[in-house]
């Protein structure tokens, strides 16, 4: 069951993305540059997310476990440390470099462009070092 | 505004949303899939439901692609900027503990502070060398 739920999620996620265009980093790139042809069409992908999730999430806040597993698995850390301020600018400078974030640069995979496969083992490559080597 | 699509960017929004509740509802699971995908690479433990995920996010855009018929997108270049980007965003949403769908959809709903902040920091340094370079 854990398998199969995760698939279908994995699925509407990334359908999600390439519906919304944020597959494209020319897309994304429109939004990030700010100029004269900005497009705000990520606020409304985040809006639309951000709707659905928060509502299913504090509409079931009471419930005591998932449908299907045996408890929720949620960050206990609180504090705003380096790693997190530190590792999320990295995030966007790098984010804004070519325009992918982890989830439209794996569902870019399929597109066969090696471009994209660089940017996907480059990625790989550095969750690896930040797993070997911790601020 | 020339560019703006917004019904299928509230309408691919929602579906990110959706798939990302399923998992949390159904599962118990955070959908973060930067933190899925390197768990899925660099821990045993937990390793079959992380595939299956990674297994969606990697078919979705050929579901989409057979639904909708002017279904296309475009891929970057390749020059030395993707392998620099690729290192950053993997170092970065490693160390940051998350990327734009664990912080920016599921950490925000929760209200999470700290998911609140990587988001500003990742947008806002994503405004930054986006507009400086493009």
């Amino acid at each position: 069951m854990p398998v199969l739920i995760a698939l279908v999620a994995g699925i509407l996620m990334s359908a999600g993305i390439a519906y919304s265009k944020m597959i494209d980093p020319e897309k994304v790139l429109g939004f990030l540059t700010l100029n004269t042809r900005w497009d705000p069409s990520l606020i409304l992908v985040m809006v639309g997310a951000l709707a659905v999730y928060a509502s299913g999430y504090w509409l079931f806040a009471g419930k005591q476990r998932p449908f299907f597993a045996e408890h929720f698995h949620l960050p206990s850390k609180r504090e705003l440390d380096k790693p997190l301020v530190l590792g999320s600018a990295l995030f966007g400078a790098g984010w804004g470099l070519v325009g992918y974030c982890p989830g439209p640069a794996l569902a870019a995979l399929s597109s066969g462009s090696s471009a994209t496969l660089a940017f996907v083992v480059a990625m790989i490559a550095g969750w690896f070092i930040s797993r070997r080597w911790s601020i | 505004m020339e560019n703006f699509t917004p019904v299928s960017a509230l309408i691919g929004g929602a579906l990110i949303g959706l798939g990302a509740l399923l998992l949390y509802l159904f599962s118990g699971r955070i959908a973060g899939i930067s933190g899925i995908a390197s768990n899925a690479l660099f821990n045993r433990d937990g390793r079959s439901w992380r595939l299956a995920f990674v297994a969606g996010i990697l078919i979705g855009p050929l579901l989409v692609g057979l639904v909708s018929s002017n279904f296309n997108y475009s891929t970057p270049e390749f020059n030395w900027q993707l392998i620099v980007g690729g290192l950053l965003v993997g170092i970065g949403t490693g160390w940051g503990s998350g990327c734009t769908s664990g912080h920016g959809i599921c950490g925000i709903s929760r209200l999470s502070v700290r998911s609140i902040v990587a988001t500003l920091i990742f947008m806002l340094a994503g405004m930054l060398i986006a507009t400086l370079l493009h």
